[in-house]
């Protein structure tokens, strides 16, 4: 199967998720890949959609994220088909694509033939591992000229402040809610994140969220983000079932709670229960000292 | 200003998810359902755009079956000027033809300053509706919108991105879906959900197209096997991260 991956660049370099769509579309057959660095985001569009029909591609596949979910909508319209969305899981029958997707919040996954031509997918970020040596700056991909940028334009981007990692692309997640009691009470989580020596990102329940003391940017759940880290670490957070539905398709989960009977350790693969001021803080020690 | 609003009828978000015999779909059965909470960004902020303006209307489509009219008047009741249910038996899978549905009931309303939808709904997770409608109507389109100004024919709006938020300029008349943090979406008052029962709501039937994307099976997510509990305590933590480190091995 002839496949199209659409690359994802920032600043000029490209996206550590960039790796996980070619890893991606490997798996349907031969790769080309390309990139669109545009800030008109109908020109990348028109682009990608004239690439994708002169070149002939079978599949076309971009990253779920912010832009890649943009950008795949804007594509797949052009070529007449809707998007696979946010897919988990890719193979092929035949000739055809079959992809997994999480529905209902991850309470449910949709497996779905993809008969559209071409078969138009973005998927999950975090899922489509490529191997430990492959790196994103390696990849080669061609970089399309647009012709109008249209008119949706992106003026600038605010970027978060620098060393804060998305939690939708951390490999880590220390996650807090109500339990912390205190906005100010965070700092324990930001300091266990930083232990990881930049990997981890501090993420939110629903709850801490809508009171405010964090930003929704950061909240995991069926309002939030769906994450799928390979450690997720939920501080203080009871475990209400559209929060489940964010983050249990991490790797490993590992629940700090004072309530033993927490619906969090039904999920988890290892729970410690306590006080989390006492427990959080001799963690970050320990994993300091890995990372030493 | 004349504003279209997309909503869809969704299980609650606390719906404990059961998969019909079919294997296809969810067992509906006590099932209960509201409106997208995405959507209702959109009504507010169309609710609020019309009140800023002094005059206007707020007109609302939904795609679904008959029982979204209940959908469509809690939308009516929170002050909206009218309703459209596209009447299925089912929404369909393929959100290309939900989408090609939608968009030819809002070109044939005429000229509308903004179109709004959810940025999502958060039952299928299609993500893309909007986009897709905005597509086929040749007007621009903004998604996952957490910040709109308007100045004439002239927007910008703010949408999260991984690490960071984007600013964008576009032109009116346009497509935007609703994220969280857009505003505060009120609760319909008394007054108003008696009002809602006197609006006109027009119900249509349609007759989605099969669509290319066809649903194999629906499935529970994986299980995670049993976990345990490590200890109490911080004297728990260095077992915690032993095991972390040699069973789980993601240290």
């Amino acid at each position: 199967m002839k496949t199209l991956a659409v690359l994802e660049q920032r600043d000029g370099a490209l996206r550590k998720v960039s790796s996980e769509v070619a890893t991606a579309a490997g798996r349907l057959g031969v790769v080309d890949a390309v990139v669109c660095s545009s800030a008109g985001v109908e020109g990348c569009a028109t682009a990608i959609a004239a690439r994708a029909k002169s070149g002939g591609y079978d599949a076309v596949v971009f990253a779920a994220t912010a832009t890649g979910k943009d950008l795949a909508a804007r594509v797949a319209a052009k070529l007449g088909v809707g998007v696979a969305m946010d897919v988990t899981d890719l193979s092929l029958e035949g000739n055809t694509v079959i992809a997994t997707r999480p529905v209902y919040a991850g309470k449910a996954m949709q497996k779905v033939r993809v008969l559209g031509k071409p078969a138009v997918i973005s998927v999950r970020p975090s899922v489509f591992m490529p191997p430990p040596d492959a790196k994103a700056s390696q990849l080669e991909a061609e970089s399309l000229s647009v012709g109008s940028p249209g008119r949706v334009v992106v003026r600038e981007i605010k970027a978060a402040p620098a060393g804060t990692l998305d939690v939708a692309e951390a490999q880590v997640i220390i996650s807090g809610g109500r339990g912390l009691k205190d906005p100010a009470n965070f700092k324990v989580l930001e300091e266990l994140a930083r232990a990881f020596g930049g990997k981890a990102a501090v993420g939110a329940s629903r709850a801490v969220v809508d009171a405010g003391w964090r930003a929704h940017a950061d909240q995991v759940g069926q309002t939030g983000k769906t994450v799928s880290p390979s450690l997720y670490i939920a501080v203080g957070i009871s475990g209400a079932i559209q929060h489940l539905a964010g983050m249990r398709t991490s790797k490993v989960i590992v629940a700090i709670n004072k309530d033993k009977d927490a619906p969090i350790f039904k999920v988890a693969d290892y729970g410690v229960v306590g006080d989390l001021f006492e427990i959080v803080p001799k963690l970050t020690e320990e994993i300091r000292k890995l990372h030493g | 200003m004349k504003i279209a609003v997309c909503i869809k009828r969704v299980p609650d978000s606390e719906t404990r998810v059961k998969i019909s015999a079919d294997g296809k779909s969810i067992d509906e059965a006590g099932v209960k359902f509201v409106m997208n909470p995405y959507d209702e960004f959109a009504v507010e902020e169309a609710l609020r755009r019309k009140e800023k303006a002094g005059t206007g209307e707020v007109a609302v489509f939904c795609l679904g079956p008959a029982a979204a009219q209940e959908t469509i008047r809690t939308a009516l009741a929170t002050g909206a000027d009218r309703g459209v249910l596209l009447q299925v038996d089912k929404p369909p899978t393929d959100p290309f033809e939900a989408a090609k549905l939608i968009a030819a009931e809002l070109k044939a309303g005429g000229a509308w300053d903004l179109i709004l939808f959810g940025r999502l709904a958060i039952d299928d997770y299609n993500t893309q509706v909007g986009t897709l409608v905005a597509e086929l109507l040749g007007l621009p389109c903004v998604t996952a919108v957490s910040h709109l100004d308007i100045d004439g024919t002239k927007g910008v709006a703010e949408r999260e991105i991984e690490g960071g938020i984007e600013v964008v300029d576009f032109s009116l008349p346009a497509v935007l879906t609703t994220d969280k943090g857009l505003n505060e979406p009120r609760y319909p008052a008394l007054k108003g959900i008696m009002a809602a029962k006197k609006k006109p709501l027009e119900v249509k039937p349609v007759q989605p197209g099969a669509g290319a994307l066809e649903v194999v099976a629906l499935m529970p997510p994986p299980d995670r096997k049993e976990g345990r509990i490590v200890g109490e305590g911080a004297g728990a933590v260095g077992e915690l991260v032993r095991l972390l480190r040699e069973e789980a091995k993601v240290l």
